[in-house]
């Protein structure tokens, strides 16, 4: 079934009583060439770019709960490619341009919005850094341009320019990053990877795995036991967990990240805009809520939500770059869970048990790369191979010391 | 979260200072393997559940404290200094 304007009028003429579900619910099969365990943004991609790169559809996404009800669910949406370091700048690059052909590659509204996301600078060394990454960016072909404070003044007019402590010089403006609907990612590409035959299966929890001579054979799951010829993890801040199963020990450390948003506003933000000085970023929804967030709580943590402190200086910072924001009213805030990696970068690789594969480590940046992680992972699910543009994201690279430190603040999880 | 500091008593969470887990406190011998080092700096056992990790006292009395949480739900199960 495709999607169009016309049908959408037509559908509302009779009562919207034609829509079908989009995606089936199948009941797990025996045998599965790829088992893709975690049915979020990152494990639909996987599934639809394995039948649609690589032709292979006898594919399983196993879901715990519902598909798309992890961090795909939860996040603050923003869409961009602003990295500096090689490694990471090809990666989000090749993720940004899967974003902008998503709808149609999908038929399905993603809800795109390439508003720009303006990096405030607040002192002449965020200056001359913001300068060296829009130059760096320009370089792997994205577009950047270095703002003077008029500059900045004429893209948000609403910030607080007559701060002393945190004066406001200029900002890196990133016109072709923005926001999209975090819902329809994930539902998209089910829809998609269910029309290429793809099982998604929910309500099916993975709780241990076949391994037999160091190769895995199968999950054992709540839905009985599956054979498969190779497993791949997309879970997210579970990611330690499920490895565990399999026996592995991993980089990672998972810490909660708050997000919240303010009741319906009429349209005031361009784009996103991040504070300089000190960790604060908002945007603006379609619904007209102000969603803003800011630092994790620094703690690791499995629950789905935050505590106060971390809440307070979200606030604080907000109010400190644009004074305004204390005129909304808060409406809902929430928490999820980060898988927070020793170097701040992703793994998409192999690892020690022979075809299992991981997916994880995406700190708190995994939504913009929803769509160019699952490109990836398909072409290392199905060759064997890491894809041209994430070869760096190893998972031996704290071993070899090959680190993508993009923030240059060390194996602290929760500096990153 | 409030930590029920040994010397200064339960305290808000604003008060401390996260590390991270509590063996970062057994740092191997120098000449140690790469492996045993690898394993020190970044590998973690990152469980949902208890948890033994070090908080400071930043704003307090600045001791290290042992803390044992649970991750899941927040909760502070014992907390000693750590020597």
């Amino acid at each position: 079934m495709g999607y169009s304007g016309f049908k959408v009028f037509l559908e509302g003429l009779r009562g919207n009583t034609g829509w079908k579900p989009v995606w089936r619910d199948p009941a797990p099969k025996a045998h599965y060439d790829v088992i893709i365990i975690g049915g979020g943004g990152h494990g639909l991609t996987t599934a639809y770019y394995l039948a649609k790169n690589h032709g292979i559809t006898n594919v399983a996404v196993l879901e715990r709960g519902y598909l798309g009800g992890g961090n795909v669910g939860r996040n603050t949406t923003i869409v961009r490619a602003n990295y500096l370091l090689p490694g990471n700048s090809e990666f989000y690059s090749h993720s940004l341009k899967l974003w902008e052909g998503m709808e149609q590659e999908l038929n399905y509204n993603t809800m795109m919005s390439q508003r720009g996301i303006l990096n405030l600078a607040h002192s002449d060394g965020q200056m001359d850094a913001f300068a060296r990454r829009g130059n760096q960016m320009r370089l792997q072909g994205d577009d950047a341009v270095l703002l003077d404070a008029q500059g900045v003044r004429d893209h948000a007019s609403f910030l607080n320019f007559d701060s002393q402590r945190f004066p406001i010089r200029g900002g890196l403006l990133h016109g072709r990053g923005g926001t999209a609907r975090h819902d329809a990612v994930a539902w998209g590409y089910a829809r998609g990877a269910d029309q290429f035959g793809v099982d998604l299966i929910q309500n099916c929890e993975v709780t241990g795995f076949k391994i037999e001579a160091g190769v895995v054979k199968g999950v054992e799951t709540t839905r009985g036991s599956i054979s498969a010829g190779k497993v791949g993890m997309a879970v997210a801040g579970r990611t330690s967990q499920v490895a565990a199963m399999a026996g592995l020990r991993l980089p990672v450390e998972s810490h909660a990240l708050q997000a919240f948003v303010s009741e319906g506003l009429k349209p005031v933000v361009p784009g996103v805009v991040t504070f300089g000085m000190g960790h604060f970023y908002v945007s603006q929804s379609d619904k007209g809520g102000l969603v803003f967030g800011g630092d994790l709580d620094f703690y690791n943590s499995y629950a789905a939500r935050g505590n106060m402190p971390a809440m307070e200086h979200v606030m604080e910072a907000g109010m400190a770059m644009m004074p305004m924001l204390g005129n909304a009213k808060l409406l809902r805030g929430w928490g999820g869970i980060m898988d927070m990696s020793m170097d701040g970068s992703p793994i998409i690789d192999r690892t020690p048990v022979q075809n299992l594969y991981l997916n994880g480590g995406w700190c708190y940046g995994g939504f913009k790369a929803t769509p160019a992680s699952g490109w990836c992972y398909a072409h290392l699910l199905a060759t064997d191979q890491p894809h041209p543009v994430a070869s760096r994201f190893t998972l031996n690279r704290f071993e070899t010391g090959q680190l993508l430190d993009e923030e240059g603040t060390g194996p602290r999880p929760n500096r990153h | 979260m409030r930590i029920n500091c040994p010397l200064c008593g339960a305290r808000d969470l604003r008060e401390f200072s996260y590390l991270g887990d509590a063996r970062l406190a057994d740092r191997p011998a120098a000449d140690a393997s790469a492996q045993d080092w690898q394993d020190y700096v970044y590998l973690r056992d990152n469980p949902a559940g208890p948890h033994a990790e070090l908080w400071q006292h930043a704003q307090g009395c600045r001791a290290w404290l042992r803390v044992r949480r649970n991750t899941v739900t927040h909760e502070i199960l014992s907390v000693e200094r750590t020597r």
